[in-house]
């Protein structure tokens, strides 16, 4: 099939392969840093009601999740209609799925939180 | 004997299946859509489990205090050090498994071995980390005492430091025997006695002054309440019921008894998933050793499990760092 004689000319990404692993690995150390150290400037301030170190901490895992899907599984040589396929409907479903989510616990909380009735009892 | 074939003269042409949509194998494509199926149960899990930390956002355990073990470093506090080990080996794992692809790529049958050998043995490593961090979780460390309204009391000293119920508490001489099936009804039985009953965990209390209770909510600093020692006191005695060693389905010594189930749940479903990607892995690695993918002249198998390992490993990363990181 033209698909697999195509890839026998294939060369080799082993210097690419192992600079990804390098940023995947320093983008993980600086998570962890970050996540013991917990500098006060990060933790102390909101940003759309979240502290500014969970944004960091998502940002880079989406950076990561990025370089993994890219280089490691090779969206980047999927034509763009498979590549879209996939991205865009897990984009769309799983962040309807974390607002809708998201919302309805701080929903619930503020009922507990303002209700007469003691759940703690 | 050649069977009899019906030519329709379409062969390589679109109608005949010579098409590929997307420009992609059957089989990849197909590996592609489960793992976006796959992707979206995870984020359910995690979604939910996001769903149940904004209900509790003020009295959620912190991942800090309750992951702070590492191997032959007892009794210090080293707050996610491991799972960063954990996830430093399933990225590396990653990496050989996309080496292994690569040189699939090349047709060089002995490196692709070498390399789905190692990414064998790193799933392995990382299952067995998995099964040390659950042993940890369900075995506890400190213990702690169960209220009515179903919430934990923590034990901590003058300088907030966790105390251990063992450190205080002397368990007195039982007062009943654990009902099993053989000495009691033989159709019913019940789960482990505690060590201790709440009275003695009260008077022992008691008798250390420099003891305190911390509660589940927490304060603004983001670090769990501190009762006074007479809050402590008055808090014990009027609402201790029971005691709570380690961590089950029902409850936990570290907090809301939601936070175990989704620990259980996630990881467990995760870590199902590195088990039946080392299982066909290592179908995998024995296939290319009796050169089953040099005689069929290419090595798109490898990469079809690739995509899998490698979504097992993204996963991770999400797990990594809405369990142990926000």
């Amino acid at each position: 099939m033209a698909h697999s004689s195509s890839h026998t000319t294939h060369e080799s990404n082993t210097k690419k392969i192992w600079i990804v692993f390098l940023i995947l690995s320093v983008v993980t150390l600086v998570e962890v840093i970050l996540g013991i150290l917990k500098p006060d400037i990060l933790v102390n301030y909101n940003f759309l009601s979240m502290k500014w170190l969970n944004w960091i901490f998502i940002i880079l895992t989406i950076y990561k999740a990025y370089l993994i899907a890219w280089a490691f599984m090779h969206l980047d040589h999927e034509s763009k209609g498979l590549r879209r396929s996939i991205v865009w409907t897990s984009v769309f479903l799983i962040g309807y799925l974390m607002f809708i989510l998201l919302i309805e616990g701080d929903y619930i909380y503020e009922v507990y939180k303002n209700n007469r009735v003691a759940w703690d009892f | 004997m050649e069977a009899t074939v019906i030519r329709t003269g379409t062969e390589g042409k679109t109608w005949g299946g010579g098409n590929e949509p997307l420009r992609a194998s059957y089989g990849k494509m197909m590996m592609w859509f489960f793992i976006v199926s796959d992707a979206l149960t995870f984020s359910g899990f995690l979604a939910a489990y996001g769903f149940s930390r904004f209900k509790f956002i003020d009295s959620w355990p912190i991942a800090d205090e309750v992951f702070n073990h590492f191997p032959f470093l007892h009794g210090v506090d080293a707050p996610m050090y491991y799972v960063a080990l954990m996830t430093f080996i399933l990225i590396f794992s990653s990496v050989t498994m996309v080496l292994a692809v690569d040189a699939g790529h090349q047709m060089k049958q002995s490196k692709v071995a070498f390399y789905m050998f190692l990414t064998v043995i790193g799933g392995i490593i990382f299952l067995g980390s998995q099964a040390w961090e659950w042993k940890n979780f369900i075995q506890g460390e400190y213990g702690a005492v169960t209220t009515q309204g179903g919430n934990i009391l923590q034990f901590v000293n003058e300088d907030g430091k966790r105390v251990a119920l063992a450190d205080f508490t002397t368990a007195g001489p039982a007062t009943r025997v654990q009902h099993e099936r053989s000495n009691g009804l033989w159709f019913t039985d019940e789960p482990d006695l505690p060590t201790y009953t709440v009275q003695e965990v009260i008077s022992g209390f008691e008798a250390n002054p420099n003891l305190y209770v911390r509660t589940q909510t927490i304060n603004e600093e983001g670090e769990k309440t501190i009762l006074s020692r007479q809050e402590s006191q008055r808090k014990l005695e009027q609402e201790a019921v029971g005691i709570v060693e380690g961590a089950n389905l029902t409850q936990n010594e570290y907090g809301v008894p939601l936070f175990a189930d989704f620990f259980f749940f996630i990881t467990g479903f995760h870590g199902f998933h590195v088990f039946t990607g080392v299982m066909i892995n290592i179908i995998i690695f024995f296939n290319v050793l009796i050169g089953t993918y040099e005689r069929r002249g290419h090595y798109e198998m490898v990469e079809k499990v690739g995509l899998y390992w490698h979504f097992v490993d993204l996963v991770w990363v999400f797990v990594f760092t809405f369990f142990y990181l926000v």
